[in-house]
């Protein structure tokens, strides 16, 4: 099989995402969306590894994962403190800096 | 076009289809569990790919973790209790006006790229070369993630905490 498949898997996926984070009203649809993003790209990172001889880049994939987990934890504590202190999540109601 | 090829090709195209309910469902629980499935089916691609361990902790930490933290997140910010969360799009139109020369010009490197076609595939590795790469050139990497990762539950905490009513930390 090509690599290129899995990189167009990888790169469609990537533009989900991109849509999902330019275009949910929820602040939690954009941490899902950033989820699909990070997603692809350890994808393209898995998909590289196996068509080149090299381990390191299945480790990158596992840090990405890890550190991937860590930004949607600090992500859904700033969810929530903006649903505490705002009433809601809805990004086009929270726009203080606009005016 | 091999077996192998339209297995890969068809589990692709199931994950692809499971993000676009990702990002066009109505309602954020529902939306969540979509990315259960393109989390479930991005597994599925590891193995294809020979990477079985990689494919586990995805399983492990992003269907079994993410999805947890995803929906505690959804349960602790709904206004009204037990309506369907609101979930809508706007701006749709810009975002395809962004997105599709991005992708256009991904897709076409990747497939004007001659390098990229003469690849074949190599046997790798397993769970025994990640933990030695792990344990020996990786591990300040490793042993500063695992710092990254307390500071970040450290700071998740204090960030999320209720404050008290005089307005102390």
């Amino acid at each position: 099989m090509d690599i290129r498949i899995a990189l167009t898997l990888a790169a469609i996926l990537f533009s989900i995402g991109i849509f999902g984070a330019l275009t949910r009203r929820n602040v939690l649809g954009t941490l899902i969306s950033i989820e699909l993003m990070a997603n692809a790209v350890n994808l393209n990172l898995v998909a590289f590894s196996r068509y080149t001889a090299s381990t390191e880049t299945q480790v990158l994939a596992l840090f990405s994962m890890a550190l991937t987990v860590a930004e949607v934890a600090i992500g859904l504590a700033i969810v929530i403190l903006i649903f505490r202190t705002k009433g809601d999540v809805i990004a086009t109601t929270i726009n203080e800096m606009k005016r | 076009m091999t077996a192998f090829t339209v297995v890969f090709l068809t589990t692709g195209i199931l994950t692809l289809a499971a993000s676009i309910g990702v990002v066009t469902s109505n309602n954020l629980v529902r939306s969540v569990f979509w990315l259960a499935s393109t989390l479930l089916g991005t597994a599925a691609l590891y193995v294809l790919l020979h990477a079985d361990f990689v494919a586990m902790i995805q399983v492990l930490l992003y269907t079994g973790g993410v999805i947890t933290l995803m929906l505690f997140g959804v349960m602790l910010s709904k206004r009204n209790p037990g309506t369907a969360v609101p979930n809508a799009s706007s701006n749709i139109g810009r975002a395809f006006a962004v997105i599709a020369p991005l992708l256009g010009i991904t897709l076409a490197a990747i497939w004007s790229t001659p390098e990229l076609s003469r690849m074949k595939p190599i046997e790798t590795t397993g769970a025994k070369e990640i933990g030695d790469m792990f344990m020996q050139r990786q591990l300040l990497a490793f042993e500063l993630l695992s710092v990254l990762l307390l500071a970040a539950m450290v700071g998740a905490i204090i960030i999320a905490r209720k404050r008290a009513p005089g307005g102390q930390s």
